[in-house]
């Protein structure tokens, strides 16, 4: 573990985040947050995401850039392969979160880190999806991260970074637990 | 209406002590207990339970335990027999039977109505316990009919449960060792598994308590933690008063045939729904143990201690690469469900504005308000707050502020 002279920097502001703790402890209802996205359907399986304006702090933001993503289908299926699979981009959202985490855990506990790298592998029998067994599920089967760290830690100090950035991922909790989902028709 | 200076509701280990230290300062008090002393204790748990902690670390205020066997484990009948001597050596002023109906400001103090008759006090002191009622989930209202739902505070034994499969919600104490004796009593068992802190009974030759109580973690204050609420929010420690058993952990239940999944989620078309986070939870729960065992060792070696046994690590929690993320609850699959989900103070009679946004009752160390006083809370002042063992340093310190505000209020 790092000493107080030492000045770690993994480009986290711990301290913003342990205020907004305090200020959110204070007024609970400021941490209710709305994220949204809005999908056009382009052609065939291909699909546009727009993402940019949200609600959090009792009010609505409107961010200076709008982030697209799109999703395709690949060949095997027939499709244009423009973009990657909605799943697949459930896996890289899983290593986003999870190693923005690690970023943030590790700044709060004076871990320098140097290199974070997370492999994400998730198992899907499309026979799910092709509605060929009601036994088998849409979703993926199995999810696998592997990470790779180099940070100035002891393996079991790392170990606990990549145990707490779990514990605190929204994506984490999104694929590991439950969510009602509602969707209607305009 | 009768006049005392000071009430004490519950005549548990908390209102006694706090009633011995009102005693050794000479302020008249009097302890309402709705049942007998030690009620939660002969009434509110399980058969086999015996106390988490040894003998010995049942001190409290002018008292310890004198037995000959200081390493052992009280059971139910021996706690309460414990405490009602304490109440007759210390000559308590309890009254057995009186239920506490309302508690509010009236004048300088507090109004106390009770079903025999109300008082007016200067100081109310809370010692009801921090575990008089059973923690269950709002999800339990969707668990389909026909299913059986019990709590630890309503389980008794093995003899009250439905032949059929068994799913214990919690892997703290109580749903280990419902869990385990359960699977001993020929039912299947599923525990479903959320944040639990894994020790061992014995280490290095010694009870986990002593080291626990030897090297100044039980002690530590409150004002010294960066997050005392977090603190608070830790469940007890996975034990059980049994020394036959190296560890009542996951791999023990494992190995016993209990099938392990994450935490109960979800209840969806006759289906309970698990976490696929369980490796975590064990994960976190590891680390946590070998963290406070290296502490241990760190301050066996700074004591220079002779004659430990060597350290050791124990084996990582085993988990299925995939264990179950649902199971029927339907077609006698399931045909009991314990919720082991913890405990929390019942204060639906406390008619005053000291509750958090979520109910939670508010206070600084232990002081409430003016005159208002709580005892037997996980971390209230240090980390054995809410152990027997740890009740009687609160009660001092409580005491001689409430003799010190009392001194302020005359002033």
């Amino acid at each position: 573990m790092n000493t107080a002279e030492t000045t770690v920097d993994n480009g986290v502001n711990t301290e913003a985040l342990l205020g907004a703790r305090g200020a959110f402890a204070d007024m609970p209802e400021a941490a209710s947050f709305t994220f949204s996205s809005t999908c056009d359907w382009v052609s065939g399986t291909q699909s546009s995401s727009a993402i940019n304006g949200y609600f959090g702090l009792g009010q609505d933001h409107v961010r200076k850039e709008t982030f697209v993503i799109t999703s395709d289908h690949p060949e095997v299926f027939a499709a244009a392969d423009t973009a990657p699979t909605p799943p697949e981009i459930v896996l890289s959202a899983l290593g986003s979160c999870l190693t923005g985490g690690v970023a943030a855990v590790a700044q709060h506990r004076g871990i320098q880190l140097h290199k974070v790298q997370a492999i994400i592998e998730g198992d899907i029998d499309v026979r799910g999806i092709l509605g060929m067994d009601p036994e088998i599920r849409n979703g993926f089967k199995s999810v696998r991260v592997r990470f790779e760290i180099d940070a100035d830690a002891s393996a079991d100090d790392i170990r606990a970074l990549v145990a707490q950035s779990q514990k605190r991922s929204a994506v984490f909790d999104l694929l590991t637990n439950p969510t009602n989902v509602h969707v209607d028709i305009a | 209406m009768k006049q005392i200076s000071t009430i004490i509701i519950g005549a548990g280990q908390a209102g006694l002590a706090m009633s011995k230290c009102l005693t050794d300062r000479s302020v008249a008090h009097v302890v309402i207990e709705r049942g007998q002393i030690a009620n939660s204790w002969s009434t509110e748990r399980w058969d086999s339970l015996r106390l988490l902690t040894p003998n010995w670390q049942s001190r409290l205020p002018g008292y310890s335990y004198s037995g000959n066997d200081p390493d052992g484990f009280m059971n139910m009948a021996e706690i309460t027999g414990y405490l009602r001597a304490y109440a007759a050596q210390s000559a308590a002023p309890v009254e057995e039977g009186v239920t506490v109906t309302s508690v509010t400001v009236q004048s300088f103090g507090y109004r106390v109505e009770t079903t025999k008759g109300d008082w007016l006090c200067d100081n109310v002191v809370l010692a009801t316990g921090a575990c008089a009622q059973a923690n269950v989930p709002p999800l339990a209202g969707q668990l389909p009919s026909g299913i059986s739902s019990l709590t630890p505070m309503s389980y008794k034994s093995s003899a009250q449960i439905n032949p059929g499969g068994v799913l214990v919600v919690g892997a703290s104490a109580s749903g280990t060792q419902i869990a385990s004796e359960l699977i001993t009593a020929g039912h299947e068992v599923t525990l479903a598994v959320g944040t639990h802190i894994r020790v061992p009974r014995l280490y290095r030759g010694h009870d986990i308590q002593w080291w626990m109580d030897q090297s100044g973690v039980l002690d530590t204050r409150a004002d010294q933690m960066d997050d005392i609420d977090r603190a608070r929010r830790v469940p007890a420690l996975q034990l059980v008063g049994d020394r036959s058993i190296d560890a009542l952990d996951l791999n023990h239940l494992r190995r016993q045939g209990v099938q392990l999944v994450g935490r109960l989620v979800g209840i969806r078309d006759g289906y309970a729904q698990f976490s696929g986070s369980l490796a975590n939870y064990c994960a976190l729960s590891d680390q946590k143990m070998n963290r406070l065992l290296e502490g241990f060792d760190l301050w066996a070696e700074r004591q220079s201690l002779i004659g430990l046994e060597p350290p050791e690590r124990f084996d990582p929690t085993h988990v299925d690469l995939d264990p179950a993320l649902r199971l029927r609850l339907h077609d006698s699959h399931i045909r009991t469900v314990i919720w082991a989900t913890g405990y929390r103070p019942d204060f639906r009679w406390l008619h005053l504005p000291v509750f958090d946004t979520k109910g939670a009752l508010r206070h600084a160390f232990g002081v409430v308000a003016p005159g208002l006083y709580v005892l037997g809370l996980p971390f209230q002042q240090r980390r054995k707050s809410g152990l027997i063992d740890g009740v009687g340093a609160d009660a001092e310190t409580l005491s001689n502020h409430l003799i010190l505000n009392r001194a302020n209020r005359a002033a």
